[in-house]
């Protein structure tokens, strides 16, 4: 399944820290006004650094509007009616979290690998196929749970409860799935050696964070439904 | 010649087929005018729509030819009914709120202007850029489609309150479907809006050049900056509202829409859904929308008066505190939309607080620009008089805030043509005058032309006496209690007010009828207008540093290197009286900023 890798991928020069180049970087990399330029950091970080953050605050507020959401609808009804949850949420709980092990081993490996220590590093994208198999088992188990409730007659128009459960748990798999493309790419360009050591953090980070906010959303779901 | 470091980083080779030059142009400057176009056709549009409705308003009977063609159920014979008339409401607010207001002020100059202003070649992410002005255009096409499909688009107001967002056809015309294609193209908008504010804020974090620090970002650069952190809260949350009320219309929950709810004799299915909630979500939203739409526009004039004062600012750092602070309060603010809607009075005494306090950034702004006019040899010319018009209508507008902060004024208030009359001053003309303010002063960068200076200033004259006579009265009509969205007056107390709503219609046809003399400026100029130097203005930020119009990779394969603060003005080099960021020449100058 996984490919062979022959030639270790090219690094570019240019986003490392300790190179100079024409990045400003720092937060307040003031220069004083006599145009003395030797004191500014010469280092600016890869945009998909910040810009992971940035996406990932966008998530949260969405999040944040649908669980307010959730929290007004619920108090300001009496037509709400609690219901169990599939327990098969829990093994996909499961699946995710051990599926953010394993992409973090694979970054240490890809990271070892680019670091040119070939050698010791065999077959680097193996651990990210698992990760990839693991994220494709927890959104076909989240499937599972939806067949599930739809046999037992809860839709997502039965009960203000199951709307937002559908409403909640669909919307992380899409994000999910995102996440898996992702993946994809960073599979792609580790074959190509195309690969930026700052794709595959911010790549991991957003993976992380998909099983942060399920955590958070299963916690949610188990207090409210 | 300044000096240059290396170039590193290149993001795409340069456009060589037409489509790519100019249709699904990765050029962060192409997109910048394609955002601008849009705007402007947008606006068009929008205008339109405000003359049918003011034509309605004045002379409730009179046929507007050509109407009934727009729609045959809305306007039989030309005379638009109740319905059409709140229809084509929405429908302009629509439009200049989301694809005028927020367009082209944030999206069109800040696309343009914000990578070169740092000094970068292009946005880091050319391609989620691109996708952000196409998702944008796509949400423009399916909302102006609502007019030509079903039974019309829809006549809730561009608030779109619950629960008659969520009732279906039973809530009259465009209820249904017209109400869908709304939320779609505003969930559109917002996926579009986030994933430019994705590029803005990381261009400006991480794409700055060597020697521009933060705190040398020109004032433009820091309005779009921090509008875009607004933008990515907001739409954030507007994102996921306008998902659950698609869902109620086509998968049958009830988020929305109260139990045993009768609407046209008909029994609605729903049950349990909050109404509130909608607009808590919605002005969530909705209140730093209006920052939005107005924190461009501050640093746009700030950038260009600055410019023709030939001095710097009192503080620049204030300024930035100040729009800053804008960004901070206008998320704790937006109850103040909802004094009335039957949520706990305490929480409108909450709502009021912050709202009285937000009024203190923007009153520090104001004194910041009208103590550094004054003794000032201001340049008069196109984009400084809407510089200072935009001013002009944002005090206007900005104190009648006062009033309607308050929640035992705002009741008497609420839902009159005052707030009307407070908004269009504040955030609709005011924010206009700033996209043309820039327009005068960057179209020379953007076209390599000039425009017609003398057609300009007619232009303005015309636009800040018509915006008086338009809104001025709104406010006396609001006192005298003229309820807003009647399509006609029929009330005793309102008869009376009716030739007011005329003096208005007239104003509003000739102010708009002025707006074409801009319109035909700006595209005889594009064609036919004088060449522009690289630097007309003797300004000093990185954009009139490189070429005009800029080439490709902004600054023809090299990186500039910034020496100085972005508004060295009021000093004596080999230039003139300035000295530009990326000039390395030594001047003695008191305005540097420590």
């Amino acid at each position: 399944m996984a490919t062979t890798v022959h030639e270790p991928p090219n690094i570019d020069t240019d986003r490392l820290p300790d190179q100079r180049h024409s990045g400003n970087g720092g937060w307040l990399n003031l220069i004083p006004s006599d145009g003395d330029l030797h004191v500014a950091l010469d280092y600016s970080p890869p945009p998909s650094s910040t810009a992971i953050w940035v996406l990932l605050f966008a998530i949260t507020m969405m999040f944040a509007a649908f669980s307010s959401a959730l929290f007004v609808r619920k108090g300001s009804s009496l037509d709400w009616r609690t219901f169990t949850l599939p327990s098969i949420l829990y093994l996909n709980t499961l699946l995710l979290l051990v599926s953010s092990v394993t992409l973090e081993v694979s970054r240490r490996r890809v990271a070892a690998f680019m670091g040119g220590q070939k050698s010791q590093v065999e077959s680097p994208a193996r651990w990210l196929y698992i990760t990839l198999f693991l994220g494709l088992l927890f959104v076909a188990g989240q499937y599972a749970a939806w067949s599930q409730l739809s046999a037992e007659g809860l839709y997502l128009a039965t009960n203000p409860s199951s709307s937002f459960f559908y409403v909640l748990t669909a919307t992380h798999a899409l994000h999910v799935l995102g996440g898996l493309g992702g993946l994809v790419r960073v599979i792609r360009k580790l074959s190509k050696s195309t690969l930026r050591r700052s794709t595959l953090d911010a790549t991991s980070y957003y993976w992380h964070f998909m099983g942060v906010l399920w955590l958070y959303l299963l916690f949610l779901l188990w207090m409210k439904l | 010649m300044h000096e240059m470091s290396a170039q590193v980083v290149q993001h795409h080779a340069p456009p060589t087929s037409f489509v790519r030059k100019y249709i699904f142009s990765l050029d962060h400057k192409v997109i910048g005018k394609q955002y601008y176009a849009l705007a402007l056709v947008a606006a068009l549009c929008g205008m339109v729509l405000s003359w049918m409705m003011r034509i309605h308003l004045g002379w409730t009977n009179v046929a507007i030819p050509g109407l009934q063609l727009l729609s045959k159920n809305g306007a039989p014979g030309g005379v638009m009914t109740p319905e059409y008339y709140l229809e084509l409401m929405t429908m302009h607010g629509t439009i200049m709120v989301f694809f005028v207001l927020t367009t082209a002020p944030f999206a069109a100059f800040g696309n343009f202007f914000l990578p070169i202003q740092v000094g970068a070649e292009d946005m880091p992410f050319p391609r989620i850029n691109m996708s952000s002005f196409w998702v944008t255009f796509l949400a423009f096409i399916v909302l102006m489609s609502s007019f030509f499909v079903g039974d019309g688009p829809t006549l809730g107001g561009w608030t779109q309150y619950a629960p008659l967002n969520a009732v279906g056809s039973a809530g009259g015309p465009g209820q249904g479907l017209g109400v869908v294609l709304w939320m779609v193209s505003i969930a559109l908008f917002c996926v579009g809006q986030l994933l430019g504010a994705l590029n803005f804020i990381s261009t400006t974090l991480d794409l700055r050049v060597k020697g521009m620090s933060l705190m040398r970002l020109p004032l433009s650069a820091w309005a779009w900056f921090i509008t875009s952190c607004m933008g990515l809260t907001a739409f954030a949350v507007l994102l996921p509202a306008c998902i659950l009320v698609i869902l109620d219309h086509v998968a049958g929950t009830s988020f929305f829409v109260a139990s045993s709810l009768v609407i046209n004799d008909q029994l609605l299915p729903h049950s349990g859904g909050s109404t509130l909630l909608w607009q808590h979500l919605f002005w969530f939203f909705g209140h730093p929308e209006v920052y939005i739409a107005i924190v461009p526009g501050i640093g746009i004039v700030s950038h260009i008066l600055i410019t023709n004062m030939r001095k710097p600012m009192l503080s620049q750092r204030v300024l930035i505190y100040c729009m800053g602070a804008l960004a901070v309060l206008s998320y704790m603010v937006y109850g103040h939309h909802m004094f009335v809607s039957g949520m706990n009075p305490y929480s409108s005494l909450a709502f009021s607080f912050p709202t009285l306090v937000i009024t203190i950034p923007a009153t520090i702004i104001v004194l910041i620009w009208t103590f550094s006019l004054y003794g000032s040899k201001l340049r008069i010319n196109s984009a400084s008089l809407f510089a200072l018009g935009f001013i002009s209508m944002f005090v206007s507008g900005g104190v009648s805030g006062f009033f309607l902060a308050q929640p035992s004024i705002d009741i008497m208030l609420h839902a009159t043509y005052f707030v009307v009359g407070h908004f269009h001053m504040v955030m609709g003309v005011a924010a206009m005058f700033g996209i043309f303010s820039g327009t005068y002063f960057w179209f020379p960068k953007m076209t390599g032309r000039m425009m017609d200076e003398t057609l300009g200033r007619i232009h303005f004259w015309l636009s800040f006496v018509g915006t008086y006579c338009i809104f001025m009265p709104f406010h006396y009509l609001g006192i005298a209690g003229n309820i807003r969205r009647y399509s006609t007056f029929v009330n005793d107390f309102l008869q009376p007010l009716i030739p007011v709503h005329r003096w208005i219609t007239v104003a509003a046809l000739i102010t708009g009828a002025a707006q074409l003399v801009f319109v035909y400026n700006l595209i005889h100029s594009r064609f036919w207008g004088k060449p522009a130097p690289d630097n007309p203005w003797e300004a000093t930020s990185l954009e009139w540093s490189t070429a005009t119009p800029p080439p490709w990779d902004n600054f023809g394969g090299k990186h500039p290197v910034v020496y100085h603060d972005p508004f060295q003005y009021g000093v004596q080099s080999s230039v003139g009286d300035y000295v530009m960021q990326a000039s390395p020449e030594q001047v003695k100058t008191e305005h540097e900023e420590k």
